[in-house]
């Protein structure tokens, strides 16, 4: 009874399989399978576009995946993607390591983000330049009051060190955009693995002070407002300040693909700098290109 | 028939000897591949950065002792409050509930055994963070402290089921010999069940140990994961970043073959060590006490 049963289930496995691996092809038009990997901060408007063009173009697959800029060009450079999502441009060693391996990334700007930094609706503090937050985020600055807040200790929250936005944050406001800075995040620094971990905790800690994709700020956080130096005003991140350059904390999103693109992905990477695409960006809080 | 019976039993025992022997092969097989990969960080980093205080891997700031000490400080604190909990829980289970009772509570904590540990982080974000920081009038309530206590929460069920059966393998004429001398039911625990179950509790702690200081997930979510290196007290209420952890969070990332992956590799030897050092100083007092009670004995 036993092996009947046995055989039986082997059977019935069997001819799953079989079922699922002649269910493809079933369709008229041959399935078109376009894989797009990187940057968590450009998942949901990856997403977001693959749902889209895929309600217009049934037999164009998008499969999208996140895990970090670092972890869509590596697969972009192993060639198992056809698109890489990047919050970064690509670094000197990853396209020298792409031509090694006979990959030709070709970058696209396809829409902009701002980083909003944030607080707790309870804290006063609603301006800071970018001096005060570099100095706060390498530990010379630790309390609000030397800010013009309460007398509270501040805990610095930002993303783990794989994140491209942490990398972007190191480099526009703790080191100032300065080119050989040696300043570094203070070691309490907490290091969360998400955006929702920071979300999280600044939802509930009058103390903490975070940073996130403008996109990714819900209405009950407050938005500090970032001045560039010590004379220029103040301006809270929103799609028009980042638009006319005034808002100093924002930068360019970037999709790389292998070598000039043919055929469905050549016209899905023109769609998504189509209007309509483009009106996805701005839907999501970031800032469409043009 | 008869032959072909032995040749059955032939076959089977060595079977059995094979996935005995296979054990030890797979840990020899894990040591060397960790130390392949591992102790090329050894010539890639300097020594003296590797054991200095600063883990800033993107910057090649390689010190690993912040590490060292965050996933100690975590899994000492939580065995502190494991141990008792766990021993607690597994004497008034084997020795003083009714049978009743014995029988939910035993279940209900091998059920908590089961929980799986993204769900108790999950749970530390949200409840456990929120409410130290206001109790205890912290900065943040990702800190150590919370690591602890849920890693506490994670290893009580292994500590429980696994003591609870050593007392229950103490043979009752030891109980009833120390009723008859006269004492009372504490003393009897205290100074006849516990100490006849020596070897079983020290194994039970050494698992939970083992539970606590390999856990990644829930320390990951709870804990801050600040690579601040940990020199006084004050330290277990601080936000700490676990060995663990790192690897977790940063292996997934790393460029194969850079010297922050063969630090990584050489982090998993330390883990590695510490873990073996536990168990062999746990089974060489579990030698002794045996050693002892055999020479009382005869």
């Amino acid at each position: 009874m036993k092996r009947v049963l046995t055989a039986l289930f082997l059977f019935s496995f069997v001819a799953v399989s079989c079922n699922l691996l002649s269910s493809r092809p079933s369709s008229n038009l041959p399935t078109i399978y376009i894989e797009n990997k990187g940057s968590d901060t450009l998942v949901n408007l990856a997403l977001a576009w693959a749902e889209r063009y895929q309600e217009k173009h049934a037999d164009v697959r998008i499969s999208v995946t996140g895990g970090g800029s670092g972890t869509g060009i590596a697969a972009l450079i192993n060639n198992t993607v056809d698109i890489a999502n990047m919050s970064r441009e690509i670094k000197p060693e990853e396209l020298a390591e792409a031509r090694a391996k006979g990959v030709n990334p070709i970058e696209y700007v396809i829409a902009r983000d701002a980083i909003a930094v944030i607080v707790n609706p309870e804290n006063p503090v609603s301006n800071l330049t970018l001096q005060q937050l570099s100095d706060i985020y390498s530990g010379k600055i630790n309390n609000w009051s030397e800010v013009g807040g309460e007398d509270r200790p501040i805990v610095r929250l930002s993303r783990e060190t794989n994140s491209g936005t942490h990398i972007y944050f190191l480099e526009t406001v703790l080191r100032l955009g300065r080119e050989g800075d040696a300043t570094l995040f203070s070691t309490d620094t907490l290091l969360l693995p998400s955006s929702e971990g920071i979300i999280l905790e600044t939802r509930q800690n009058p103390n903490a002070i975070g940073y996130d994709g403008l996109g990714y700020v819900p209405n009950d956080l407050k938005m500090v407002a970032i001045a560039e130096g010590p004379n220029s005003s103040y301006v809270l991140p929103s799609i028009a300040t980042v638009n006319d350059g005034s808002y100093p904390i924002a930068r360019d999103l970037y999709l790389y693909s292998n070598g000039e693109p043919t055929g469905a992905l050549a016209d899905y990477l023109a769609w998504i700098l189509s209007e309509e695409a483009q009106r996805i960006v701005a839907e999501l809080g970031f800032v469409p290109v043009e | 028939m008869e032959k072909s019976l032995t040749w059955r039993e032939f076959i089977v025992t060595r079977a059995i000897q094979a996935s005995g022997y296979s054990a030890i092969v797979f840990v020899a097989l894990i040591f060397f591949f960790l130390l392949r990969e591992g102790a090329p960080a050894l010539t890639d980093v300097k020594l003296s950065t590797l054991f200095s205080a600063r883990w800033y891997p993107i910057e090649d700031y390689f010190g690993v002792l912040p590490l060292i000490t965050g996933s100690l400080v975590v899994t000492i604190g939580a065995m502190l409050i494991a141990f008792p909990l766990g021993i607690g829980t597994a004497v008034y289970i084997s020795e003083i509930a009714p049978r009743w009772i014995r029988e939910i509570l035993k279940p209900l904590v091998e059920l908590l055994g089961g929980l799986p540990s993204v769900v108790l982080g999950f749970l530390g974000i949200l409840l456990v963070s929120p409410f130290l920081r206001v109790f205890l009038n912290l900065p943040t309530g990702l800190t150590a402290f919370t690591g602890s206590l849920l890693l506490g929460g994670i290893a009580v069920p292994t500590i429980v089921s696994v003591a609870e059966d050593a007392l229950d393998a103490v043979p009752r004429s030891y109980r009833e010999g120390a009723w008859a001398l006269g004492a009372t039911r504490w003393q009897t625990i205290w100074y006849v069940t516990l100490p006849a179950a020596k070897s079983g509790v020290l194994t039970a702690v050494m698992l939970g140990v083992g539970r606590a200081i390999g856990e990644t997930m829930t320390v990951m979510m709870v804990t801050g994961n600040a690579p601040v290196l940990a020199t006084a007290l004050g330290s277990w209420f601080a936000p700490a970043r676990t060995m663990t952890a790192t690897i977790a969070a940063e292996m997934g990332e790393v460029a194969n073959g850079s010297a922050h992956y063969h630090v990584l590799f050489f982090i998993g030897i330390v883990l590695f060590l510490i873990s073996l050092g536990v168990n062999v100083a746990a089974s060489s007092v579990v030698f002794r006490a045996k050693k002892r009670a055999e020479r009382i004995l005869s």
